[in-house]
């Protein structure tokens, strides 16, 4: 294992009696990567993303996360990675600040930590005028950025992703994968789980899981290029129907 | 028709398909009569209990083997002294001891007057009220001999409060409010819950961007809740003249209507509730709140409404299980008719009446 | 015209959802309304299908006025809303004769209608729709939505959260449906589902941004675009962003879009700067605008 791949897959496999969801599959991403999890409903995403956030015990197979043995040391590896999804990420019930304030408690930062952060974080975003409002009230595509922000609180080497920018306004959207690659740019690595191909344009690398295996592995325009088409989602759809 | 017809039987399919709710439907009223009538009983049997007889006179002796050859004492040991008693309880077998107060059957005959105080283990309240109440019953009934034989015509016997539950049969007593606790949990619990589902789904939105009319949707959803509750309060029903050999003394079918009435009550109620809340949650928090905690401690069931404080009292009148408790009692304890529970059947049909009216009035033809 | 909407507003404790929205869709238009979550695209389905009652402006579904004459319009609508409402405890077949009963026809009746759709879920009429793939279940929501053969068709976001070959499949289904005289209106976050549409109107925050075909939207517009690459993408927005004729540059997958602001703009001043900031492997390239191009344009110019 090379010092600099945050995540190391080998031959990772999850069976649920005799279906095989997870089949077999290795991979690596190195630190500072923005890596695309790509699949179709149902193809075995999400059960290997809860392998490697350690919330799932492997069949068989090994994966390390931050250098830390997903199977052994499910907690160290906890510690070490934030995770965001589409459905939830922040309470709506709750003011921005109090989410920021929750969530870096969660992780045992202390109270001078977080209020360090928080400004940082309101001033970084420019939320000064929303910072005591209802998370509930704010458009799609601001809860997405501050829950962005609290998934990186307590500095995460690894950040999940799970469908992050779907439905959510063009602009605002590109301000998200802006704060992306700026993460990416500082060091942490980003891995996004997603069936929106035009997410996946944006990753330096993707994987196309079809039922449980890994299909294709490359970066978007090497992609492109082997399939001979134009966009992502061409190749998604060549590749499903090579396999069926 | 069909539409209609089509309908309540995906209605059907809901209710048979959810296993649990189904298993909650049907258990719950059983396994409720069966707690209530032997789990959780007033009733009191071969309860051991302990004699400290100052006296020893005829009058005392007369009185102790009252007690020891019925069947809910029995005696385990007789004290010499007070010190004892306290240690007697301590051991925690005896739970209540008699002191026969010094010269009583003296004082009885030469004051009409003699005191035997009853000392209970009232680490158990409601069993050491039982005792007291049947030591008291037994005493009244030895005095009540006494004066026979003194031949003391002018005498008023006092009349026990066990009229109609003359064994003091607890489950007498508990079955009208298991039926009415039972028949408002399933009729207004489970359509408000059934209604806000279709909401929380979204499927709601489907049924009102249909040809479909707000009572066909109304009333397709409570069709199957009144044939459920109607089986329940049957089964309930059963099972006490069954199980618990109670005597139904009035008529079935006057029973049958007035828990028909009752069952559409709490089924108008039911979609009250679900016209105010938007999830499946509210609906069954506003169900059990609004209606099973008023329906357990105002309705009289438990807590008997004429010694409740006088606002209580009040309020325990805008609620119906309060009257439907009454007139069970009367058609299953008393055996009385329609006569004499005209009043309270009455106020249960204003009562439905208003709830029904507000509903349709409340009821929604679009979101919002 | 199917769908005629005239000034229509409607406001939530303040919110305007919707504010003064006018557009009208033709027999037989498959039209999209492409927005992003939160536009006011639920808000103005709920409306048209008579579930809401507008603040102000008329509005007509197939003849008929949405809030006066709502039960005809429900009589003759088909509505898929955004989470495919289905009862998940019912099979598949189950679900479709439920609609089928309740809209007062049978399966069969209106058979030819879903026919190509019904047969992709077929071998599965026996299992509940709570059991379905994301992919199956919008196909079973719009038969359902279907059944009763109706007039104007309603759907609601129907390709979210499925995957890309089931929403290929879903389009072509549409196509299909538009050659048997349904008139169909359709939203979507997705910009590149736009091209697929006769008509599209373009919203965001209660507005409508611009009605037309995507064609004609593409050519409006306004500036030259440009795709830019380097091996560092991070430093290739922070350097453009301080590029003196940098107008617009928003990462757009592997690439950035870059509008420059004068006319006289050349790619080569644009590759020796780059160059001079150590980017390594750049490409600057003319493109052609897309949907996506064009709405963040006007959603800026709307600001």
């Amino acid at each position: 294992m090379t010092k600099d791949n945050m995540i190391q897959v080998q031959n990772l496999t999850k069976m649920f009696g005799d279906f095989t969801a997870v089949n077999n599959i290795s991979f690596e991403v190195e630190k500072g990567e923005v890596f695309g999890f790509l699949g179709a409903n149902g193809a075995g995403k999400t059960t290997a993303m809860k392998m490697l956030i350690g919330i799932s015990k492997p069949t068989h197979g090994a994966a390390t996360v931050a250098g830390y043995n997903v199977l052994t040391e499910a907690e160290q590896v906890k510690r070490n990675i934030g995770y965001m999804s589409q459905r939830f990420s922040l309470y709506n019930d709750l003011t921005i600040k109090e989410n920021i304030v929750f969530f870096g408690g969660i992780y045992g930062l202390s109270s001078a930590d977080i209020k360090e952060k928080s400004q940082a974080m309101i001033n970084e975003l420019g939320l000064h005028d929303m910072a005591d409002s209802l998370v509930g009230s704010l458009p799609l595509g601001w809860k997405q950025k501050v829950a962005f922000s609290v998934a990186l609180l307590h500095n995460p080497k690894i950040v999940f992703l799970d469908e992050p920018t779907g439905g959510v306004d063009p602009i605002t959207r590109r301000q998200f994968w802006e704060m992306i690659y700026m993460e990416a740019n500082r060091g942490v690595t980003i891995f996004v789980t997603t069936h929106y191909m035009d997410e996946a344009e944006y990753c330096d690398r993707v994987s196309i899981m079809v039922a449980g295996k890994i299909e294709a592995l490359d970066t978007p325009k090497n992609l492109k290029r082997q399939f001979q088409v134009d966009s992502m989602n061409q190749v998604f759809l060549k590749l499903a129907r090579n396999i069926e | 028709m069909n539409r209609f017809i089509g309908f309540i039987k995906k209605e059907f399919y809901h209710i048979l398909r959810d296993r649990r709710s189904l298993f909650i439907l049907f258990g719950m009223p059983i396994v409720q009569v069966m707690l209530f009538g032997f789990a959780i009983t007033n009733e009191i049997n071969n309860v051991d209990i302990a004699i400290l007889d100052h006296s020893k006179d005829v009058n005392t002796k007369e009185i102790i083997n009252k007690i020891a050859t019925s069947k809910y004492f029995s005696i385990k040991g007789f004290i010499s002294h007070e010190d004892e008693i306290e240690s007697t309880f301590k051991k925690g077998k005896i739970k209540a001891v008699l002191n026969f107060e010094k010269d009583f059957g003296k004082n009885l005959v030469t004051q009409k007057k003699a005191t035997v105080q009853i000392l209970t283990d009232a680490t158990d309240p409601n069993t050491a009220n039982t005792i007291s109440n049947y030591v008291g019953s037994i005493l009244q009934n030895y005095q009540q001999e006494l004066n026979k034989g003194l031949n003391m015509p002018y005498q008023i016997v006092p009349k026990t409060r066990m009229v109609f539950n003359p064994e003091l049969k607890s489950v007498y007593m508990f079955v009208p409010g298991v039926m009415t606790i039972i028949l408002m949990l399933v009729s207004a619990m489970m359509t408000s819950i059934s209604i806000t589902k279709e909401k929380e789904l979204g499927t709601m939105e489907i049924l009102l961007v249909s040809p479909l009319n707000p009572i066909q949707v109304i009333v397709g959803k409570v069709v199957p809740y009144i044939l459920l509750s109607i089986i329940n309060a049957a089964v309930i029903i059963l099972l006490s003249i069954f199980v618990f050999k109670m005597p139904v003394q009035g008529s079935l079918f006057l029973l049958g209507a007035e828990s028909t009435l009752f069952i559409v009550n709490a089924l108008s109620l039911g979609i009250l509730i679900s016209t105010i809340s938007s999830t499946q949650q509210t609906a069954m928090m506003i169900s059990l709140m609004g209606l099973m905690l008023p329906v357990i401690l105002l309705s009289g069931f438990i807590f008997p409404i004429s010694s409740m404080p006088l606002p209580l009292q009040l309020i325990s009148n805008i609620i119906p299980a309060k009257w439907f408790i009454m007139i069970l009692k009367g058609i299953m304890l008393k055996g009385v008719g329609l006569a004499y529970v005209w009043k309270e059947t009455l106020i249960l049909i204003g009562m439905t009446i208003f709830f029904i009216a507000l509903s349709v009035k409340k009821y929604k033809i679009r979101l919002e | 015209m199917s769908i005629i909407l005239n000034n229509i507003s409607k406001s939530y404790n303040k919110v305007k959802a919707l504010d003064d929205i006018s557009f009208e869709v033709k027999p037989g238009e498959l039209f999209g309304l492409i927005g992003p979550d939160g536009a006011g695209k639920t808000t103005l389905f709920r409306i048209l299908t008579t579930l809401l009652i507008q603040d102000g402006g008329k509005a007509s579904v197939a003849g008929y006025d949405v809030q006066k004459q709502y039960k005809d319009i429900r009589n003759h609508v088909g509505y898929m809303p955004g989470r495919f409402s289905l009862y998940q405890d019912l099979t598949v077949e189950e679900n479709l004769n439920f609609f089928a009963t309740i809209f007062g026809t049978t399966i069969e009746e209106n058979y030819d209608l879903i026919k190509d759709i019904y047969i992709q879920i077929e071998p599965f009429k026996a299992r509940r729709a709570g059991k379905l793939s994301g992919g199956m279940k919008q196909k079973l929501a719009l038969c359902c939505a279907l059944i009763h053969k109706p007039k104007v068709l309603f759907l609601d976001e129907p390709t979210t959260g499925v995957d890309p070959v089931s929403r290929k499949e879903f389009w072509e289904m549409l196509k299909r449906l538009q050659q048997k005289d349904i008139t169909i209106l359709v939203s979507t976050p997705y910009m590149d589902e736009a091209e697929l549409c006769d008509r599209i109107a373009l919203i965001t925050n209660g507005k409508i941004l611009q009605i037309n075909t995507p064609e004609a939207i593409i050519a409006s517009f306004p500036k030259k675009i440009y795709k830019v690459r380097s091996s560092n993408t991070y430093q290739l927005i922070e350097d453009l962003r301080i590029y003196p004729d940098t107008h617009s540059a928003y990462p757009f997958g592997e690439y950035l879009h870059f509008t420059p602001k004068s006319e006289v703009f050349r790619s080569m001043d644009l590759t020796k700067y780059l160059a001079e900031r150590h980017h390594k492997e750049i490409e600057v390239k003319e493109t052609v605008a897309t949907i996506e191009d064009t709405f963040m344009d006007l959603s800026k110019a709307h600001e």
